[in-house]
């Protein structure tokens, strides 16, 4: 099978939804004649023109409240916000608006909004553009909240979430983008709420979140070595949550740690843990366990970067503590 | 761009316009629904069978008439937490808007709104809002949609003299303006927001002057004349449809209830102030106005009033004996899947 980059994979995704598809259209800034700051939309608008490619002013909140009356009237936007730290400016257009309307309008309008960006720590972006704030909208009624982290997830779940009739957040992490993993020539999708498996395994069940499922994988092999059967799942998509698979693996495994870059409190972690526990708790030979990244703004300097979210020897340490409990 | 920036215009003095008497009566009639139908609502607040917020349009009227009288149920209305003027003109009934805010089954949005969350989308009204400002948002996205879609529908957003001092006022406009969207800003200046004073708010109270920053046409106009309101709207609401972009209407009116029924209202504006803005309703000098100028006689105006009265009790009586929502449907819609 051919391979794409995460990045490549992610933009034949929309370009097919684009081209099928004639109420479909972008905003953001740069996304235009530029083709978006990752090469999110590439060539699109030679296809499509402004009207389908359209370059904003700089103003997130102003943008997507415009996007939020696009949908509930015949359209289907897709924001592109570059770096998602950049939505915070939109928050009550999201929080209050977007995801109530349907609600508020007892289902008779609809809300097929995208807000996509790149997310995670790394290559010393710094506080303002290293976020993720997942956590954030997990916990809200009226969100979906997709992180893929294979190229093929990211074709099959962003045209699932360009279908989708709720708002949906995209995450990409940078550190991702320029990964590479087999993509099928056809038509297909990802759905929402279905975990992968990544790895099986049978002494202890990981799941982790964004960047941090390449960087268990990476510590596998070696736990092997040291006699460790590591069972890896990525949830795909954290809102809705696939927790049936995770409690299947945890029945089979009996330990669970979750590893996820943001920060603990109140995040997905903590959810895995609490439904696990109230689901699961006879299942358990060893407390759950969380490794996150430091409660902190996302410093700029290499090594306090490095300092602040979980690195693969820390993995393989949370680990061993795990199943040697 | 196609569209120039005119700037403001001086408070139009339309009254003497003629209208045709179907169009005068039909304002007329539209106009006296608001205003009764309010005044049941306070009554009926009163009476304690309000139980949220119960915001009163009383006093401004003439403005979401004058303008609704030009759309469209395909047309799609935004509009704010004084909304109910905005749904009824906007040709949602009064037996929805009383159930609703009743709370009950039958209400506009199937009592999961209240006067704050009135939904129509059937009749295009998009929603009241308990935010002040995204309605300017989303109708600019709705004008984005239409022209998108290559239709000639418009998108109006409601507002008051509170929403223009927000950033949603300047992005909004501003995006209208540059991508030239079929939209329209009327911005009800009630000279209060809740219940801080425009002048207390911002150096320049003109707003309708504030168009010209963005490159759109704006326009002041008497918010208490139904038919000055009518006319600049037509005018705005035909440019938008023939693809000349947005236009800012600024209709200077007054709210002569309290912010919200059972709210205390002093403190912030003198009792004359208010009686002399009860002088100029904009009800009985339009009335006086279609008499005068020979378009119905008072007892057709009377005919009408009586018409409204029933109108506005048998919404009462449907709201009474309409049914409580099932608890066992608090939790849908929140998805469009069920889940």
């Amino acid at each position: 099978m051919r391979e794409l980059t995460f990045t490549a994979a992610a933009h034949e995704g929309l370009a097919e939804e684009m081209a099928s598809d004639p109420t479909i259209f972008v905003v953001g800034e740069g996304i235009g004649r530029r083709g978006g700051n990752f090469n999110t939309t590439t060539g699109l608008y030679d296809l499509y023109g402004p009207e389908r490619l359209r370059d904003t002013p700089i103003c997130e909140r102003g943008f997507v409240g415009l996007c939020v009356g696009a949908a509930m009237t015949g359209t289907r936007p897709v924001v592109d916000f570059m770096f998602i730290d950049f939505i915070l400016d939109a928050m009550g257009e999201l929080i209050n608006q977007a995801a109530k309307m349907q609600y508020m309008s007892s289902g008779r309008l609809k809300m097929p909004l995208v807000l996509r960006g790149c997310i995670g720590v790394g290559g010393a972006s710094a506080t303002h553009h290293s976020g993720s704030y997942a956590s954030i909208f997990v916990h809200l009624p009226g969100f979906r909240v997709v992180i893929p982290t294979t190229p093929y997830d990211a074709k099959g779940l962003l045209k699932t979430s360009i279908r989708s009739d709720d708002p949906v957040l995209f995450l990409e992490h940078k550190s991702l983008l320029n990964t590479k993993g087999p993509v099928p020539e056809g038509e297909y999708t990802v759905p929402f709420g279905q975990a992968s498996v990544c790895r099986q395994g049978t002494d202890v069940t990981v799941v982790a979140i964004a960047l941090m499922v390449k960087k268990t994988l990476e510590v596998c092999e070696q736990l092997v070595q040291e006699g460790i059967s590591v069972e890896v799942i990525d949830p795909r998509t954290v809102a809705p949550l696939d927790i049936d698979t995770i409690i299947e693996s945890v029945h089979k495994t009996g330990r669970l740690l979750i590893v996820d870059e943001t920060f603990a409190p109140c995040a997905i972690g903590a959810e895995v843990a609490a439904q696990v526990m109230d689901r699961a708790f006879d299942d358990l030979d060893a407390p759950v366990r969380r490794l996150n990244g430091v409660q902190t703004p996302v410093p700029y300097s290499a090594p306090l970067e490095a300092a602040v979210v979980p690195q693969p020897p820390a993995i393989a340490q949370a680990i061993r503590d795990v199943v040697a409990e | 761009m196609k569209s120039k920036a005119t700037g403001q215009k001086s408070v139009a003095q339309a009254t003497n316009t003629r209208l045709d008497r179907r169009t005068s009566l039909a304002l007329y009639r539209q106009m006296l629904v608001i205003r009764r139908c309010e005044e049941q609502l306070a009554r009926s607040y009163q009476a304690g069978f309000i139980p949220g917020a119960c915001h009163t349009y009383i006093g401004q009227e003439a403005v979401a008439t004058g303008v609704c009288a030009h759309l469209r149920p395909d047309d799609a209305v935004f509009s704010t937490h004084r909304g109910h003027g905005h749904a009824l003109a906007k040709g949602v009934s009064v037996r929805r808007v009383i159930a609703e805010l009743f709370g009950k089954a039958t209400g506009c949005s199937a009592g999961r709104g209240g006067s704050m969350h009135l939904f129509a989308p059937e009749v295009g009204m998009m929603g009241t809002s308990g935010i002040v400002a995204p309605c300017i948002l989303q109708a600019t996205g709705a004008g984005y949609s239409f022209k998108l879609l290559k239709t000639d529908r418009v998108g109006v957003a409601f507002f008051g003299d509170g929403a223009v001092n927000n950033g949603a006022f300047h992005e909004g406009l501003n995006m209208a303006a540059v991508w030239e969207l079929p939209t329209l800003f009327v911005c009800e200046n009630n000279m209060y927001a809740t219940e801080v004073p425009f002048a207390s708010a911002t150096r320049n109270q003109d707003v309708a002057s504030r168009a010209a920053v963005y490159g759109l046409p704006g326009v002041a106009v008497d918010g208490n004349d139904v038919i000055a309101v009518y006319k600049a709207a037509g005018e705005a609401i035909s440019r938008a449809r023939a693809g000349g972009g947005p236009t800012l209407i600024e209709c200077k009116t007054y709210r002569t209830r309290p912010h919200a029924e059972g709210m205390r209202d002093a403190g912030y504006r003198t009792v004359e102030e208010i009686e002399a803005w009860k002088a100029r309703d904009p009800i009985p000098h339009f009335r006086a106005h279609v008499m005068a100028t020979g378009m119905a006689s008072e007892d057709e105006c009377d005919q009408i009033d009586a018409e409204v009265k029933t109108l506005i009790e048998d919404g009462l009586q449907f709201a009474m004996d309409s049914p409580w929502p099932d608890p066992a449907t608090a939790l849908d819609h929140v998805y469009s899947t069920g889940k």
